[in-house]
Formats: C-alpha cells, sequence, structure tokens
C-alpha cells in the first residue's frame, strides 16, 4: 500500500517538474515555474522518507542542514558570478551522483547485471568527470585559474586516452561487474579527464561548455534512476539533460562551430599570430562629443558584452538608457546569443539594472533593426560585431552569425585600447569612417556620457 | 533483461524528447534561469542519495550517501532560491514612456 502512495507522489513531482520548464518558458508565467518546480522537489523528497526502509533522519537531517547552509550563500551571489555559480553547482549536483553510484557499486558487486552496470558505468563516469571540470571551469571563471587556453602537445590524444581507457575499464566492468579493484581507476581517470578537459577551454567558450556540464549533471542522474529502478529520478535527469543538450548546440550555431571543435580545438591560440600587422587609421571621440552625437539621435540600439559585465557597468548603462529615452529616444538592446560567460548572461544583468525586459533585443530580431538606427554603441563586445566573420574566410570566426552594428549609420564602441579580443582577431569594424572609437573603463565612459547629456 | 528496464528505457526516451520540446520553447531571455532551474530539478539526485544515506547497509554507503545527501541539498536551495531571484528581476517598462 505504502509502495504505491510513493509511486503517486513520485508521479505528481514529475508533473510539476515538467509544468515548472514550460512555465519558465515566458516571463510572465516563469514566477509560477519556480514555484511548481519547488512543489515538486517537496514531493520527491516527501514522498522518498515515506519509504520504510529509510532511517537514520537524525544524519539525513544533519547533512540537509550542512547542504543549506552552503545552499544559501549561493543563490545569494551577485549576477555578474552567476556562470562561476552555475559551474559550482553542477559541481555539487555531479559529485552526489558519483557517490550514490559508487555507493551502489560496493553495495551490489558482485551481484550486479549487465543493463545496471552500463547505466551505473554511464553514472560515474559522466558523474565523476562533470565534478572537476565544473570546478574547473568555476575556477577559470572566477578567474583563480588562468582563463587563457592551455595547450600542450599531443593534448588531444592524451585527453581522449586518458578518457578511452576510462571506458576500457568500464566496459570490463560491465562484463565482469566482480572485478571491484578496477572500479576506483576508473573514477580516477574520469576525475582526471575531467581536469583535462577544461585545460584548453577559453572564456569566449564557457557558455557551450557550461550547458554541456548541465546536460552531463542530468543524464548522470538520470542514469542513477536506471541503477535503483526510479522512474522519477530518470525523467528529472533526462530533462536536465535535453535542456544542457539544447542550450549547447544553441551557443554552438551561434558560434559556427561544432561540439568536436569547442571541446577540442582550443581556439584562439592560433591567430595571435596574425594580429600585430600595420596600424590602420581610426577615429576616436571624448565623451561630450559622443553625447552630443547620442542627444540628437532618435534611436539607439546598445550593444552590451562581456567587457560591460567585467566592468560592472551596467548600472551606469540603465542610467544612459533613462536619459535617453526621456529626450525621447528609441533605446534598445542588442543580444548575441553567446554574449558573456553562459547562455543569457547579458539579459540577467541588464534586468537587475532594472532595464525592462521588452527593450531586450535577439540577434534575429535586432539584425532588421540597425540599418534604421542612428546609433549602434558597441560596450565591451567584440568578435559578436565583427563584419569579417561575413567575408574574411581566414578568419576563425568566418561564418559565426553576428549582429550588423556596421549597418547602422553611426557606430561608437567603449574599449580599453585598440588592443584586439579574446580570440585575437582584428575587428574591421574600429576602422570603419561611420565608427567612433571611445576610449576608456565602460563605467567611467558611460558614466561621463551621462553626465553630459544631462548637463544639455 | 528485466521488464522493468525496458519500460524504464521508454520513459527516457520520451522524457527526452519531452525535454526537447518545451526547453525548445524557452525564450533566450530566460537561458541562464533556466540553466539555475534545471540545476536545481537535477538535484532529484537526492532522492537516490536519501535512499543509500537512509538505508546505511555499511559505514561507506552510509558516509557516501550522507555526503551526497548535502551534496543535492545546496542544489535544491541554492538553485531555486538564485532561479526565484532572477526572474524577478524581470519586469516590464516602470519608467514611463516618452
Amino acid at each position: 500500500m505504502n509502495e504505491n502512495v510513493i509511486h503517486f507522489v513520485y508521479l505528481a513531482s514529475v508533473a510539476c517538474f515538467i509544468l515548472s520548464l514550460k512555465w519558465l518558458s515566458a516571463v510572465p508565467t516563469a514566477r509560477r515555474g519556480v514555484t511548481i518546480g519547488v512543489l515538486g522537489m517537496l514531493l520527491a523528497v516527501g514522498g522518498t522518507l515515506l519509504d520504510p526502509s529509510i532511517e537514520h533522519y537524525r544524519y539525513l537531517a544533519g547533512a540537509a542542514v550542512v547542504g543549506a547552509i552552503i545552499g544559501v550563500p549561493m543563490a545569494m551571489m551577485p549576477m555578474t558570478a552567476v556562470p562561476q555559480r552555475t559551474a559550482l553547482s553542477h559541481a555539487f549536483g555531479a559529485l552526489a551522483a558519483a557517490l550514490v553510484g559508487t555507493a551502489e557499486f560496493y553495495l551490489r558487486t558482485p551481484n550486479l547485471d549487465h543493463f545496471t552496470m552500463v547505466a551505473l558505468t554511464l553514472e560515474v563516469i559522466l558523474g565523476a568527470l562533470t565534478i572537476t571540470a565544473s570546478l574547473m571551469a568555476a575556477g577559470k571563471l572566477q578567474e583563480l585559474l588562468p582563463t587563457r587556453p592551455i595547450v600542450f602537445r599531443n593534448q588531444n590524444i592524451v585527453n581522449l586516452s586518458v578518457l578511452g581507457l576510462a571506458v576500457v575499464i568500464g566496459a570490463i566492468l560491465i562484463v565482469n561487474p566482480g572485478l571491484a579493484w578496477l572500479f576506483p581507476i576508473m573514477l580516477m581517470l574520469c576525475i582526471v579527464f575531467g581536469v583535462l578537459l577544461i585545460m584548453p577551454i577559453g572564456g569566449a567558450d564557457m557558455p557551450t561548455v557550461l550547458a554541456l556540464l548541465n546536460s552531463y549533471a542530468g543524464l548522470s542522474a538520470s542514469m542513477m534512476g536506471f541503477v535503483l529502478n526510479n522512474k522519477l529520478l530518470i525523467v528529472a535527469g533526462a530533462l536536465d539533460g535535453s535542456s544542457g543538450l539544447i542550450l549547447s548546440i544553441i551557443m554552438c550555431r551561434a558560434m559556427n562551430r561544432s561540439f568536436g571543435n569547442v571541446l577540442f580545438g582550443a581556439f584562439g591560440q592560433v591567430q595571435t599570430s596574425a594580429a600585430a600587422t600595420e596600424q590602420k587609421p581610426y577615429r576616436s571621440a571624448s565623451a561630450e562629443e559622443a553625447a552630443d552625437l547620442l542627444s540628437s539621435a532618435s534611436s539607439v540600439i546598445i550593444v552590451p558584452g562581456y567587457g560591460m559585465a567585467v566592468a560592472q557597468a551596467q548600472h551606469k548603462v540603465r542610467e544612459l538608457f533613462d536619459v535617453l529615452t526621456k529626450q525621447g529616444c528609441l533605446v534598445r538592446f542588442a543580444i548575441h546569443p553567446v554574449a558573456g560567460r553562459m547562455p543569457g548572461h547579458m539579459n540577467v544583468l541588464l534586468a537587475e539594472a532594472d532595464i525592462p525586459y521588452d527593450k531586450l533585443l535577439e540577434m534575429d530580431d535586432a539584425n532588421p533593426e540597425f540599418p534604421q538606427t542612428d546609433v549602434a554603441l558597441v560596450i565591451g563586445a567584440n568578435d559578436v560585431t565583427n563584419p569579417g566573420a561575413r567575408h574574411e574566410k581566414g578568419s576563425p570566426i568566418y561564418g559565426m552569425p553576428i549582429l550588423d552594428v556596421d549597418k547602422a549609420r553611426t557606430v561608437m564602441v567603449i574599449k580599453r585600447s585598440m588592443n584586439p579580443g579574446f580570440a585575437g582577431i582584428d575587428n574591421e569594424l574600429y576602422y570603419m569612417d561611420k565608427t567612433l572609437m571611445l576610449f576608456g573603463d565602460a563605467k567611467g565612459f558611460v558614466g561621463e556620457v551621462v553626465k553630459a547629456l544631462a548637463s544639455e | 533483461m528485466n521488464p522493468d528496464t525496458i519500460s524504464n528505457l521508454f520513459v527516457f526516451l520520451l522524457a527526452t524528447f519531452l525535454g526537447l520540446e518545451v526547453i525548445r520553447r524557452v525564450s533566450p531571455l530566460l537561458h541562464t534561469p533556466l540553466m539555475s532551474l534545471t540545476n536545481a530539478i537535477s538535484a532529484i539526485a537526492v532522492v537516490g542519495s536519501l535512499i543509500i544515506a537512509g538505508r546505511s547497509e555499511t559505514t561507506l554507503s552510509g558516509v557516501l550517501g550522507t555526503v551526497a545527501v548535502a551534496a543535492s541539498m545546496v542544489n535544491i536551495v541554492g538553485g531555486y532560491l538564485i532561479t526565484y531571484r532572477m526572474v524577478k528581476m524581470f519586469k516590464k517598462r516602470e519608467p514611463k514612456k516618452p
């Protein structure tokens, strides 16, 4: 009887999770989505605790309290730190899955059927590599580790042999689950592979990698469902896995690159030599001159990039938005899918700065608007505005969909200096006749422009 | 292969396709909250952790399970809280229209 109750509670929980994701698809229903997601989780935990074989409540409660104590500050991090926070929480999710898999293996070895062993091996491999990969990603995003790609000779061969060896050991374990001594070796290899996987990944590829790790953590939980014969785990994990998969496909498409290229391509290292060429002329302007141009514009599109987040300029940008809007100017934001360090990062930062979300345009909606726009103001974005992506066949970003900033009547670019961006690619946008370079720190410069506009 | 495995595979397949369809519709505006929400949902590993820790059949499984409960709990609490914080920030225009 109790058994049936648990199944129904789980069923309700699954329905909650599906609705939760469905309602998150649009802003008006998004809060409801979070609430029902919480309900789903409460049902899942409550249903599990109904199981009479579960005891030791004191330890469980203790562990839950410890988790909550770590979880609350992690939820209070500033929005600029959300990418590293997300990476860190992938590590926690993967840790749980890998630990449960390990415990389950030692409980049941050698009495594991082959199919269960397949699921268990996948759970542990995905879980273990995601732990260290996520920690590495978090370290890079927090700049505790060098953000440049770290490369060495034969890197891909080394990486793939480590993973290959882990998979071979996994296969041996599937055939013969009694060889328990092999298990820790497989575990270690995956932990090492996680580190190796992220070493060659640079900052601009982080959105894809974060999404991919999201997918791995979900799949690992789903595999746990097969091991424990628990459909709730299977469904919730699969939802998660598909979400991460979709996001990483979107990110790859936005960069015109394949998964393999992101993971094994070590973007950026090839190009550095080609960057140092002759000095081409460009025009620069002061904050006052920029303010003059902006005050006579009737439409402005602001293109924010990671540089805006680094400079913490989003609140100044909002002041600029307010001043210009008050003067009757139509101000909107064009957001490239890979702007920032995780999917949707720019939107959250701008929303936090109280910029109404209906002013945030996706790339496909923004591009037709540029030709009718007086000023395109680029703040801390570089490669996603490079017209070279359309025609320079030799460029590493060739074919990448870009924001058509160069079609606006005037282009302004706020930038620290003429140094090329992350990918080390020179941006021909900067040398166009209609482009004004505004040199300075994004936050300071926008502040000066706002002051100049306000005093007019 | 036992019948449970087969039905589990059906469930997995259907859930994956359902996930792809549902997530495809999520506005890029909300991709960051989506990631933190799915993060919280992947803390469903708490179910397995509770079972392993609650049964504590061996000391090893008890310890590993308890740590897993704590790790999942981090994501449940942290994931939902930050998602809620983010979703709350998305507002329509509150400054007056020109």
